[in-house]
C-alpha cells in the first residue's frame, strides 16, 4: 500500500519534472511572463491609472481596478484582432480576424524560414531586408510591366520573387566562401544598397506610373494575383508558405545537401575533414536562404488587389524575421509556429491601437521578451520557481555516490 | 623555445610549400580604377571643379580653386592604374602592400571621385565643411565602434549597439527636457547605456545564451520601449518630455585658430572632445595597461585567464557594462548634441554601421576611428552634394559608404582575425 503512493508520488514527481524541463512550458511561461511585461507598460502610460495611484494609499481599488481595465480592454482588443471576433455577425466574421493573422504570418514565416537556414549553416544572414526588396523588384517589375495569361503570370512571378531573393543572397555567399569577407556586415551593407536601389529605380519612368512623378509603381495586374480561400484574406501565398516549410525540413533533414549544409555549421573543421565543400555549402544556403526571403515579397506584391511596388514595400520584415528564426529555433515546423504567434501580434496589434489607443509598438516589446526568455530557460525557472533538473539529477548522484562510499 | 626550434627545422626541410597567393587587393583597387575610369566617360571636356578652404568659424574664403574636371580625374586614374599595378607587381612577389599604398589609392580615388562629382556645378565644394559635418556625423559610430572593441576583446559580441545608442539618445532627451539643463542629459545617457549592457551581460555571460541572438533581440526591445514611451508618456506631456536642450559649442581657445583643421577639430561640443580623449586612452589601455590584458585575456583564452587568476566572468560583465555605457554617451549625439528632441527610431541603424566599422578597422580602436570617419566623410558628403544640387541620383551617393564597405571587406579585412573567443561563454 505504502509503495504504491510511493512510487505513484515519484511517477508524479518524475512528470512535473518532465513538463518543467519540456521547452513547452518554457515557452508557455516564457509568453505568459513578456504578456505580464506588456501589461505593466499598457498601465503604465495610462492617464486613468495614473491618476489613480496618486492617491492610491486612500482608494487602492480605484487603482487596481484603472489597471486591470485597461489591460483587459488591450488584450481583449489583441486576442479580439488577432483570433477570434465574439461580437461578429456571422461566423466567417468572427474568424476573420484569424484568416488575418494567417496572412499577415506568411512573409514572416518564408523569411524566418531563409534566415532560419543561414543559422544552421552557421551563417548570420541578417540581410533578409535586401533580399525581400530584391525580390520584391523583380517580382513588382514582372507584375505590373509584363502582360500574361492569367496563371502563368502568377507563377512567372513567384520565381522572380525566389530568383531576386537569391541574387542578393548569392553575394554575400560568394563572398564569404571566396574571400572570407564577414557576412554580417556584407548583408548589413548589402540591405543600405538594396533600399536605396529600389528608391532609385522608383525615380525611373519604367517603373512610375505613366504621367506621374511619385515614386510608387503601377498596380500589379490582376493575372498575376494568387487566389483567394471562400474570400477570405488567406490566399495561396499561405499555402506556399506552408509548403516551403515543408520543403526545408526535406531538404535540411532528408538530403546529401542538406546534411552537409548542418555539418558545416556545426563544425567546419570537421566537416571539411570530411570531404565536404564548406565554401560550396556557404553559397547554397545563401542562395535558398535569398530566395525564400525573396518569396516573402510575394505577399506583399500578389495578394491584394491594390499591390504596387513602393519604397516601404519590405516594411520590417526582414528584422522581424530574425526574431521569428531565433523562436523558431531555425527549425521549419518552429518557425512556422513562430510566424503564426508574431502574425497574430502584429493583427492584433493593429486593432488594439485602434480600439483601446495603445501605441503597436508594445508589441515589439512583447517579441523580444519572448525570444530573450525563451533562449533562457534558466532564467524563466529562476522567475516561476521551477525545479532546476539537472540540479536533481546532480543532488540524487551525490546521494548514491555518498551511499556507495558509505557501503564501503 | 624548443617548439620554434621545431618549427624552423620543419620549414628548412620543405622550404617549397607556400601559401597560396591571395589575390584579393590587386583585385580591389582593379574594380575601384575600373570605376574611375568609367566616370571618364560621362564627363564634359570642358568643364571645371571649382572648390572653396574656408576658415571655418567666419565662413570667409581662405583659398578657391579650379581644376579641369577631365584632366584631373584622367591623371587621378592613371595613378590609380599605377597603383593597382604595383599591387599586382607585389603581390605575385608574396610582398606585403604596406601601408602607403592603399592611403595614397583611396586619397587618389577619392579626388578623382569628387572633382567628377562638382565638375561644372555654378557652385564650389566647401572643404573645411565638409570635413566639419564628417567629423560631427562620425560621433555615434566612433562611440559605438568603441564600445564593440571593448566588449568583443572581453569576448562578448555587443550587436546591441544599436539600442544602446538609441536608448541613451531617449534618455538624453528626456533628462534634458526635464531638467532643462543639456549637460545633466549627457551624464544620464551612459545610463541607459549601460542599462542595456547589463542585460546583454546577464544573458550572455550568466545565461549562456548565443550574443548575436540576444543582441539582435535587445535593439528590438530598445526600439519597442522608446517607441512605446514615446507615443504615450512623452507626447501626452510634450510640454515636459520633449522640449530641445542644445550641448553648447566650445571652441577651444588657440587650438581652433588654426586654419582649416581648427575649426574642424577644435570648435565641436563637448561630447566630441569626450569622444578625442576616449578614443586614445582605450587604444593605449587597451593594449598597454593591465585592466586591457587580462580583458584581452578574458576574449582570447579564458581557460587561461581563469589559470592565472582573472575572474573571467566578472571581467566580462563589467565591460560589458562598460561597453554599453560608452555607447549610450554615443547615444546623446542624436539628442542634446544636436539639439532635438526624442523621434522614433532616431539612430536608424547608425549601430550597425558602428558594428561594420569596428570590424573594418580590425578591432582596433585606432582603426574603428578611421572607418567610422570614412562612414562620416560619405555621409556628410551627400548631404553637401544634395544642398549644391549635384547630378548624380543622390541614392547612388547614400550607396557609395556601403559599396566601399563591402569591398573592404572582401578585399583588406579577410586577414584580420577577430578575438579567438568571442561569443563563447566560458562555463569554467
Amino acid at each position: 500500500m505504502s509503495e504504491t503512493t510511493a512510487t505513484e508520488k515519484r511517477s508524479w514527481r518524475e512528470t512535473w519534472q518532465k513538463i518543467a524541463m519540456g521547452s513547452a512550458l518554457t515557452s508557455v511561461l516564457a509568453v505568459v511572463a513578456a504578456l505580464i511585461v506588456g501589461a505593466i507598460l499598457i498601465a503604465a502610460a495610462d492617464d486613468q491609472v495614473q491618476k489613480t495611484a496618486g492617491y492610491f494609499f486612500a482608494r487602492p481599488t480605484d487603482f487596481l481596478w484603472a489597471v486591470c481595465s485597461k489591460v483587459g480592454s488591450a488584450y481583449a482588443a489583441l486576442f479580439q484582432g488577432a483570433v477570434i471576433n465574439f461580437g461578429a455577425a456571422s461566423i466567417s466574421e468572427a474568424f476573420a480576424p484569424l484568416m488575418d493573422t494567417l496572412s499577415m504570418s506568411v512573409p514572416l514565416i518564408f523569411a524566418g524560414l531563409g534566415l532560419g537556414m543561414g543559422f544552421r549553416a552557421g551563417l548570420f544572414n541578417i540581410g533578409g531586408q535586401g533580399q525581400i526588396i530584391f525580390g520584391a523588384i523583380i517580382c513588382g517589375y514582372i507584375g505590373f510591366a509584363v502582360p500574361m495569361p492569367p496563371v502563368l503570370h502568377m507563377i512567372v512571378c513567384v520565381l522572380g520573387a525566389f530568383i531576386g531573393g537569391a541574387l542578393w543572397g548569392f553575394i554575400p555567399g560568394a563572398l564569404k566562401a571566396w574571400t572570407g569577407a564577414n557576412e554580417v556586415i556584407v548583408t548589413i551593407m548589402l540591405n543600405y544598397i538594396a533600399s536605396y536601389f529600389l528608391a532609385f529605380l522608383l525615380t525611373l519612368d519604367a517603373f512610375q506610373v505613366p504621367d506621374s512623378n511619385v515614386p510608387v509603381s503601377p498596380l500589379i495586374q490582376s493575372t498575376a494575383r494568387f487566389p483567394s480561400f471562400f474570400g477570405t484574406r488567406v490566399d495561396l501565398g499561405f499555402v506556399l508558405a506552408i509548403a516551403a516549410a515543408v520543403g526545408v525540413w526535406y531538404l535540411m533533414e532528408r538530403t546529401t545537401l542538406g546534411f552537409s549544409i548542418r555539418a558545416v555549421g556545426l563544425n567546419p573543421d570537421a566537416a571539411r575533414t570530411a570531404g565536404m565543400s564548406v565554401p560550396g555549402s556557404t553559397i547554397w544556403v545563401m542562395v535558398i536562404a535569398g530566395g525564400l526571403a525573396g518569396l516573402a515579397a510575394t505577399s506583399q506584391l500578389l495578394s491584394s488587389a491594390s499591390a504596387t511596388l513602393t519604397a516601404g514595400i519590405a516594411s520590417t520584415f526582414g528584422v522581424d524575421a530574425i526574431t521569428v528564426a531565433l523562436l523558431g529555433r531555425s527549425k521549419p515546423l518552429g518557425t512556422v509556429l513562430a510566424g503564426l504567434l508574431f502574425g497574430g501580434l502584429r493583427a492584433g496589434g493593429y486593432l488594439m491601437q485602434v480600439l483601446t489607443d495603445t501605441p503597436i509598438d508594445v508589441i515589439l516589446v512583447l517579441q523580444s521578451v519572448i525570444v530573450l526568455l525563451i533562449a533562457a530557460p534558466p532564467l524563466v525557472r529562476a522567475i516561476f520557481r521551477l525545479p532546476d533538473p539537472e540540479r536533481r539529477k546532480k543532488k540524487r548522484e551525490k546521494k548514491a555516490l555518498k551511499a556507495r562510499e558509505a557501503v564501503a | 623555445m624548443s617548439e620554434q626550434s621545431t618549427m624552423k627545422r620543419i620549414e628548412l626541410r620543405e622550404p617549397h610549400v607556400l601559401a597560396p597567393i591571395s589575390w584579393k587587393n590587386p583585385i580591389i583597387y582593379s574594380v575601384l580604377t575600373f570605376i574611375s575610369l568609367v566616370i571618364i566617360f560621362f564627363l564634359n571636356s570642358d568643364a571645371a571643379s571649382k572648390f572653396v578652404i574656408d576658415t571655418g568659424t567666419t565662413g570667409i574664403p581662405l583659398i578657391s580653386f579650379e581644376l579641369p574636371t577631365q584632366l584631373t580625374v584622367v591623371s587621378m586614374t592613371i595613378l590609380e592604374a599605377v597603383l593597382a599595378a604595383v599591387s599586382w607587381l607585389l603581390t605575385s612577389r608574396r610582398e606585403k602592400n604596406g601601408v602607403w599604398l592603399p592611403i595614397v589609392f583611396g586619397l587618389a580615388f577619392v579626388v578623382a571621385f569628387l572633382t567628377a562629382a562638382v565638375g561644372g556645378n555654378e557652385q564650389s565644394l566647401p572643404v573645411t565643411s565638409l570635413l566639419t559635418g564628417a567629423l560631427f556625423l562620425s560621433t555615434p559610430l566612433i562611440f559605438g565602434a568603441l564600445s564593440g572593441c571593448i566588449c568583443e576583446h572581453v569576448g562578448v559580441i555587443n550587436v546591441a549597439i544599436e539600442g544602446q545608442l538609441l536608448m541613451g539618445a531617449f534618455l538624453a532627451a528626456v533628462v534634458g527636457s526635464v531638467t532643462r539643463n543639456p549637460w545633466l542629459g549627457l551624464i544620464c545617457a551612459p545610463l541607459a547605456g549601460a542599462f542595456l549592457g547589463a542585460l546583454l551581460a546577464l544573458f550572455a555571460v550568466r545565461y549562456w545564451v548565443d550574443h548575436i541572438i540576444v543582441g539582435v533581440v535587445l535593439n528590438v526591445l530598445a526600439t519597442g520601449l522608446t517607441s512605446y514611451l514615446f507615443s504615450t508618456v512623452l507626447s501626452d506631456n510634450s510640454e515636459l518630455f520633449q522640449s530641445a536642450v542644445k550641448l553648447p559649442t566650445w571652441p577651444i581657445p588657440l587650438l581652433s585658430q588654426i586654419p582649416v583643421l581648427g575649426p574642424v577639430l577644435f570648435n565641436q561640443n563637448v561630447l566630441v572632445y569626450v569622444m578625442y580623449i576616449a578614443v586614445i586612452l582605450l587604444q593605449i589601455l587597451m593594449f598597454k595597461s593591465r585592466w586591457g590584458l587580462r580583458m584581452r585575456a578574458c576574449g582570447e583564452h579564458p581557460k587561461a585567464a581563469d589559470t592565472v587568476g582573472i575572474k573571467v566572468n566578472t571581467t566580462r560583465i563589467r565591460n560589458t557594462i562598460l561597453g554599453g555605457a560608452i555607447a549610450g554617451l554615443g547615444g546623446a549625439f542624436f539628442t542634446v548634441a544636436n539639439g532635438l528632441i526624442f523621434a522614433k527610431d532616431m539612430s536608424s541603424g547608425r549601430g550597425y554601421i558602428a558594428l561594420a566599422a569596428m570590424i573594418l578597422g580590425a578591432w582596433t580602436p585606432r582603426g574603428a576611428v578611421a572607418a567610422a570617419l570614412l562612414f562620416g566623410f560619405a555621409d556628410n558628403l551627400q548631404n553637401v552634394l544634395s544642398v549644391m544640387g549635384v547630378a548624380i541620383p543622390s541614392q547612388f551617393m547614400l550607396m557609395a559608404p556601403y559599396l566601399i564597405t563591402v569591398l573592404a571587406v572582401a578585399g583588406l579585412v579577410g586577414k584580420v582575425r577577430a578575438p579567438a573567443m568571442e561569443g563563447v561563454a566560458y562555463k569554467g
